[in-house]
């Protein structure tokens, strides 16, 4: 059965972004008009039987994080989209909105109906500025035609979405660090519980969503929970976004569901089409920088998050970065330990301070002055951050480094020895990367 | 208030003295400060500090960096103290504490981007530029920064010049790349999915 596209299906049609083709093409606000007849709870019961997971990287139910959201309080209630999408590898939030800022739009408007919210933020990170001017006339256009504001279709439920504009920083992405930056302070993570759904924005009961989380609530509303649930496997259902990068022939952002394989997603005609120059895969990391690298071996495991999940990796954001047989594993790990350690926001020790650590002993056995002790040593630094700091970015800044060890010693065991990188200089010729570096 | 009774409070206010010989006096052009008192109301009354990252976009729109002077303009605006506003200004890497060039080009650096050759367009600029990351060409034209993933990685490699987005810049074009700059200024870069999809060659 061929897949129909639901979120991406009209992207690169011209003028996609613009309300009149939403509402021609998309049945646009439709969900939304059907949403206000029915009661908030009975659009969290949908929401949760349609099994959809939060397209952020936890694949957290949403359902679940909704209910979870404190009813009887005097408190006002506030969603945050997460529009932060710095995790390397996934750029799917930004083709959604550039193309299709009403559909998160809509889906913000009923996520706010069913939690008792009056106030939605979309905290945009600051690089997408050319993303946040379609959205802001998006937002203008949704006013002005009356699905947004005061008495929104005379149902006598108000609501407003605002954006906020980000300034550079990864860990804003991060649900607890995005409300702190929302606050007006340093993207830090706090300290949980309290979760956000109990004290979150302003000490308010908060829902911190995923923007294609959010875009999936208007098709579910408008088509039951039973044909979201039926596009997927068990327990995963629903349309997914995945975004390939790296050496394949054609990388994009690419719609299916998540019966679809690895191997599909990469050499697929209707997707990536192949590798690169017809050169030889070697690896690939399955959902954005901080999960475990898989291998050729395990390209026939369909993209789902429990599917990938038993494969021994995460499908996390679905940004899948893959590699052929010229990148040397050590230089994969310094640059990601790079990205960490840059990143950092520098409020828990192990992760500030192990993450240079790691940064600086990649470095030095890249360069070629490694001994072999420092293997050890990169475990055992790796291994301390695990596990021990607020919030995942400790975790994910340790992966890199743990899962090409314990794919590729061979390499790093290598450049010890040999004090140099050992691909073939044919290959680095070839590899823009790699040319003229060492 | 202060701690001590003989003292009068902010004597010696360390974060005062030091944003003290930071610039001229400064304020807002009167359209900013009324962009400032819209973007205000989106939040909760007793919440102005929400409002930071945007004033300080003001501030930084309005003097190309962000000076001392600056924050204390913000501190005033959001109602907190210049140190809380020094805080944020440090956190952020898109607010800039020294002045910059026209043109920033901020090159992403991570992985994607690093796979496909954004260490060499890197290098390439340094070349053509004369200058190494995070330094300006004596003409203030331009300044040339790594950053980390810009979130367009099957259009990689990016760089960002200000707000605006350059994909799939080869290594090799690179010096062609800055002579158009120079020439055609905003017109060289080719924008987003809208430009790149009539290209054709990359899918959704």
């Amino acid at each position: 059965m061929a897949f129909e596209p639901v979120l991406t299906k009209y992207v690169r049609e011209p003028n996609a972004f613009t309300l009149d083709f939403y509402l021609k093409n998309q049945r646009g606000y439709e969900g939304l008009r059907k949403a206000l007849t029915l009661k908030p709870n009975d659009i969290i019961e949908q929401v949760k039987a349609s099994g959809l997971r939060g397209r952020g990287g936890a694949g957290f139910p949403t359902g679940l994080k909704w209910q979870f959201v404190l009813k009887d309080t005097p408190k006002p209630k506030y969603i945050a989209c997460n529009a932060d999408e710095s995790e390397p590898g996934t750029f799917k939030d930004h083709v959604l909105m550039e193309r299709n800022p009403h559909l998160l739009i809509e889906g913000c408007a009923i996520g706010c109906y069913a939690i008792g919210a009056k106030v939605a933020y979309i905290y945009i990170r600051g690089e997408f500025y050319h993303v946040q001017e379609v959205l802001e006339q998006a937002i203008a256009d949704a006013y002005k035609a009356g699905y947004l504001g005061r008495n929104i279709l005379g149902s006598g439920f108000d609501c407003d979405v605002y954006m906020h504009r980000g300034a550079g920083a990864y860990e804003a992405g991060e649900e607890t660090a995005l409300i702190e930056s929302l606050e007006g302070k340093r993207a830090q993570p706090r300290l949980k519980p309290p979760f956000p759904a109990v004290e979150g924005l302003y000490q308010c009961p908060t829902a911190v969503n995923n923007v294609e989380t959010l875009c999936n609530v208007p098709p579910i509303v408008l088509n039951g929970p039973e044909w979201f649930a039926s596009l997927g496997p068990e327990k995963n259902g629903g349309p997914k976004l995945f975004c390939v990068s790296g050496h394949v022939k054609r990388p994009g952002v690419y719609e299916a569901s998540m019966h679809t394989t690895l191997r599909d997603l990469i050499y697929g005609e209707q997707f990536s089409q192949g590798m690169l120059d017809g050169r030889k895969f070697k690896a690939i990391i399955p959902g954005g920088s901080s999960v475990p690298i898989l291998l050729e071996k395990d390209l026939d495991t369909p993209a789902s998050f429990d599917h990938i999940q038993k494969a021994g990796s995460l499908l996390g954001s679905a940004g899948l970065i893959v590699m052929d047989d010229t990148v040397c594993m050590v230089w994969l790990a310094m640059n990601l330990l790079h990205f960490y350690r840059h990143e950092s926001c520098g409020k828990c020790t192990p992760c500030r301070e192990g993450g240079d650590w790691l940064y600086k002993l990649l470095q030095r056995v890249e360069r070629g002055d490694g001994q072999m002790k420092d293997i050890d040593l990169m475990f055992g630094v790796a291994n301390n951050i695990v596990g021990k700091t607020l919030c995942a970015f400790g975790d994910a800044a340790a992966t890199p480094v743990l899962t090409t060890l314990n794919h590729f010693r061979d390499e790093f065991e290598a450049h010890i020895r040999e004090g140099h990188c050992t691909l073939p200089a044919e290959w680095r010729a070839k590899q823009p990367m790699l040319a003229g570096a060492h | 208030m202060s701690f001590h009774p003989k003292i009068e409070y902010a004597t010696f206010h360390r974060s005062e003295r030091k944003l003290a010989d930071a610039g001229e006096a400064f304020a807002y052009t009167p359209e900013n400060q009324a962009k400032f008192d819209e973007i205000v109301t989106r939040y909760p009354p007793d919440q102005r500090k929400s409002a930071i990252l945007y004033a300080l976009y003001l501030v930084q729109s309005q003097q190309g960096y962000i000076t001392g002077a600056g924050m204390r303009l913000v501190a005033e605006q959001i109602r907190c103290t210049p140190a809380e506003v020094e805080d944020v200004v440090s956190y952020y890497t898109m607010f800039y504490t020294r002045p910059v060039g026209k043109y920033v080009l901020n090159v992403c650096r991570t992985l994607s981007c690093a796979l496909l050759g954004a260490e060499r367009v890197t290098e390439e600029f340094s070349a053509t530029l004369g200058i190494k990351p995070g330094e300006t060409t004596p003409d203030g034209l331009f300044t040339l920064i790594e950053v980390e993933c810009l979130g367009a990685c099957d259009r990689a490699p990016v760089v960002m010049v200000n707000d605006d987005w350059h994909e799939r810049l080869a290594p090799g074009q690179v010096a062609q790349f800055v002579d158009d700059i120079k020439t055609r200024g905003r017109a060289a870069f080719t924008g987003c999915f809208l430009h790149v999809e009539k290209k054709g060659g990359h899918g959704i």
